[in-house]
């Protein structure tokens, strides 16, 4: 019903805005809010992750689209794909929710023609290459689901296509953070996170489908099971990670379980915790708190993930042009320098680069020592001068990538298991 | 509000007990029975639509099939069967038998608690303190903790008892013990301790109501008749106040049963809820599982609910 309503009013205030356009925006304050808001506004659905309210601020600045966030968490975004498809103008989804996405018809394949830089994307995510090498694809590679056959179609495309999924926003390389003042020795491999010796004071994500491949690198790291693929596992294999996950259970492995943010923040800053599945701004902010914490590389390498800008099959007109706008302007450097700064990576390096400092990309994308204080997006200092980037450059973090998050086919059995651990 | 009531009651109880005499009156009957339906009816169109309606859609969807992104209206009984898998095989429990179990040890010891506590608050404001005003102040201050939302309330507990928390720190200062007690958060301990201070006001007010509308003659008969105080208590007191106690048990034991964030976050996500697993189910979008497993957990409740009201005929007493 909205919908039309805004349809209707169309040609009045798209008159009206180029009229406003012309006088400039800033002669008219007087008007009411609803001339004020004339430019389109996108309904941002996404993970509180990448919703931060500076990136919304430049976008009025430069575009004069206003953005509205509607932060809800991961698997919520999915549901809200699928179940409310009009109730949100563009969409920030994780790659590995595409395959319940795309299924359901509700997202569009998006022209790659209309995005400026799409040929200037990572090919982590085109080709699932980090400078020329191939990097772990198990789970649900970005690659595997890039390109759709066509615009409409709901079956993903093998090779290159003018159609694609989700624009890459960010991505990372997951790994576990550690305590090194109270574990006090190298720690190496997944496996410490089972290690009898931190029996108490372990952590696993209590995020099904995410926390069952951090199981599985250890398992793996123990040297009990090789998968052929960690991402998209048999019942059986399901059944040997759950058993595994139990016995540590029951043996008191586990302090607790964490499921957002802030939860895994205070477990590691309040010493509950020394070693847990983590996420890299979390290892920030326990950092920003004073408390030593490390996101340890391990050399059965990383869990990754990535999450990209989708469309609704119903967007259209002037929204639809303010979304590739959007997407566009995503691409174009600002946003992207602004994401790299906080420890992710944004999908067109080179634009992001242009708007960094030189010791800021030293130290952030090649793994080179601070050469002065580097500080976050709102002025406050995060590392001294002289540290180093936990893992190091670019390459050698995304480039150690073994598996993906994922939605396994035996998803619902795994769900049944996941709960079974809960509850043992 | 309590005498009101209690003058109320005799009279459709004679109205009921008069013989239909003539037949005007009998028309006259059947017009006010008329009007009664229409004085019920908002609220039952009420009850229908945000009530048996939501149920009914539940119920029908829990025989649904669904896969990963849609559900399909095709009658199965998997859901069910996955909800009790391996319940009757023998050997170890099945997780929904120990999760059941588990939310039940939560509900008699967070029941017996607030029971326990609850009877005593109750009965310190309303028998001890002897001025009115002094009763309304105290029993307002029962109150004050909802000022703030539930999980706040929950969540100060953890500074309080982690590992390096307030009681850990005080234990140890005071050479109690040695090192930090890890069983104060994330365990059964913190769970229950989170149940009884967020519940315990539900057993305070209806126990408290039930005290006030105590007849006080009754309880210098009693003294008359050379009863002791325990006797007094347990003879006279806890019979009166029983609809009280029914009422704050159904109030405890409900909100214990359907809840999963205080498990969650004082259990440290480690022990399961029936909440939990339908919350997990939601978000993976397996509504009709997730509805399998709430009309379970709507009948295990009933049941609870059931042999309460057998024990206390609930619309007598009150």
């Amino acid at each position: 019903m909205t919908d039309s309503r805004t349809q209707a009013g169309l040609t009045r205030r798209s008159l009206l805005a180029g009229a406003a356009g012309a006088a400039g925006s800033q002669a008219i304050t007087g008007f009411p809010a609803i001339l004020a808001a004339e430019p389109v506004t996108l309904r941002y659905l996404g993970t509180a992750v990448n919703q931060s309210g500076d990136i919304a601020r430049k976008v009025k600045e430069d575009l004069g689209i206003t953005i509205e966030y509607i932060p809800v968490v991961t698997d919520e975004v999915s549901k809200r794909v699928v179940t409310q498809p009009n109730s949100f103008d563009i969409v920030d989804s994780e790659y590995f929710s595409l395959k319940k996405l795309m299924p359901s018809g509700n997202l569009v394949g998006m022209d790659a023609r209309r995005i400026k830089n799409a040929d200037k994307i990572t090919p982590v995510f085109t080709k699932g290459e980090v400078n020329g090498k191939k990097i772990g694809d198990q789970g649900t590679a970005p690659k595997k689901v890039f390109y759709l056959e066509g615009q409409n179609s709901t079956k993903f495309a093998t090779s290159p296509t003018e159609w694609v999924t989700l624009i890459p926003t960010t991505y990372n390389a997951d790994t576990l953070g550690i305590r090194p003042d109270l574990i006090k020795r190298p720690i190496s491999s997944w496996k410490e996170l089972l290690n009898p010796e931190f029996k108490g004071r372990a952590s696993i994500l209590n995020i099904p489908s995410i926390g069952i491949m951090d199981a599985a690198m250890v398992v793996e790291a123990m040297g009990d099971y090789t998968y052929p693929d960690k991402g998209n596992m048999t019942k059986a294999e399901i059944d040997r990670t759950m058993k595994v996950l139990i016995e540590a259970k029951r043996a008191g492995q586990f302090r607790a379980f964490w499921q957002d943010f802030n939860e895994s923040v205070n477990l590691m800053a309040s010493g509950e915790t020394v070693i847990q599945s983590m996420w890299s701004p979390a290892v920030t902010k326990v950092r920003s708190q004073g408390v030593a914490c490390t996101y340890q590389p391990l050399k059965e390498g990383y869990r990754a993930w990535a999450t990209g800008f989708g469309l609704p099959k119903t967007l259209s007109g002037r929204k639809l042009d303010a979304a590739y706008d959007f997407i566009n302007w995503f691409l174009s450097g600002w946003a992207g320098a602004y994401l790299n700064r906080q420890g992710y990576y944004s999908a067109v390096l080179e634009t992001a680069k242009a708007q960094m400092e030189p010791y800021e990309w030293a130290y952030w994308m090649e793994g080179k020592p601070a050469a002065q204080d580097i500080k976050a997006p709102d002025g406050t200092v995060m590392e001294k001068a002289g540290s180093l980037r936990d893992g190091g450059s670019f390459e050698q973090r995304m480039g150690a990538v073994a598996c993906w998050n994922s939605v396994m086919d035996e998803n619902t059995y795994m769900i049944r298991k996941w709960n079974e651990f809960i509850a043992a | 509000m309590s005498l009101a009531s209690e003058r109320a009651m005799p009279v459709p109880a004679a109205a009921a007990a008069r013989p239909a005499a003539a037949p005007g009156l009998a028309a006259q009957a059947r017009r006010q029975r008329r009007l009664a339906y229409w004085q019920a009816a908002p609220l039952a169109l009420v009850f229908l639509a945000f009530f048996a309606v939501p149920l009914a859609l539940t119920l029908m969807v829990s025989f649904w099939e669904y896969n990963e992104y849609e559900i399909i209206p095709s009658f199965t009984l998997q859901n069910y069967a996955d909800v009790f898998e391996g319940c009757f095989s023998g050997g170890d429990l099945c997780t929904t038998f120990r999760t059941y179990l588990s939310t039940l040890k939560f509900c008699l010891l967070a029941w017996a608690f607030t029971l326990g506590i609850g009877f005593t608050v109750a009965y310190f404001v309303a028998f001890h303190v002897r001025s009115s005003a002094m009763q309304t102040v105290l029993f307002l201050l029962c109150t004050i903790p909802f000022w703030t939302s539930n999980v706040i309330r929950m969540i100060a507990w953890i500074p309080l008892l982690g590992r390096n928390g307030l009681v850990n720190d005080g234990l140890m200062a005071l050479g109690l013990t040695r090192a930090p007690i890890d069983g104060l958060l994330y365990s059964d301990f913190a769970v229950v301790l989170a149940f009884v201070h967020l519940n315990t006001v539900f057993m305070i007010v209806p126990i408290f109501n039930s005290m006030m509308r105590i007849d006080r003659s009754l309880l210098e008969a009693a003294r008359d008749a050379g009863a002791s105080d325990w006797q007094t208590l347990w003879t006279v007191i806890v019979p009166l106040c029983k609809p009280g106690i029914a009422i704050g048990s159904i109030f405890v034991l409900t909100l214990v049963m359907g809840d999963f964030v205080t498990v969650g976050v004082m259990g440290g996500q480690q022990i399961a809820s029936v909440g939990k697993v339908i919350q997990v189910q939601m978000s993976y979008l397996q509504f009709p599982a997730a509805a399998a497993n709430a009309v379970v957990l709507l009948g295990a409740v009933t049941l609870v609910i059931a042999g309460l009201t057998r024990l206390i005929d609930l619309r007598r007493e009150l």
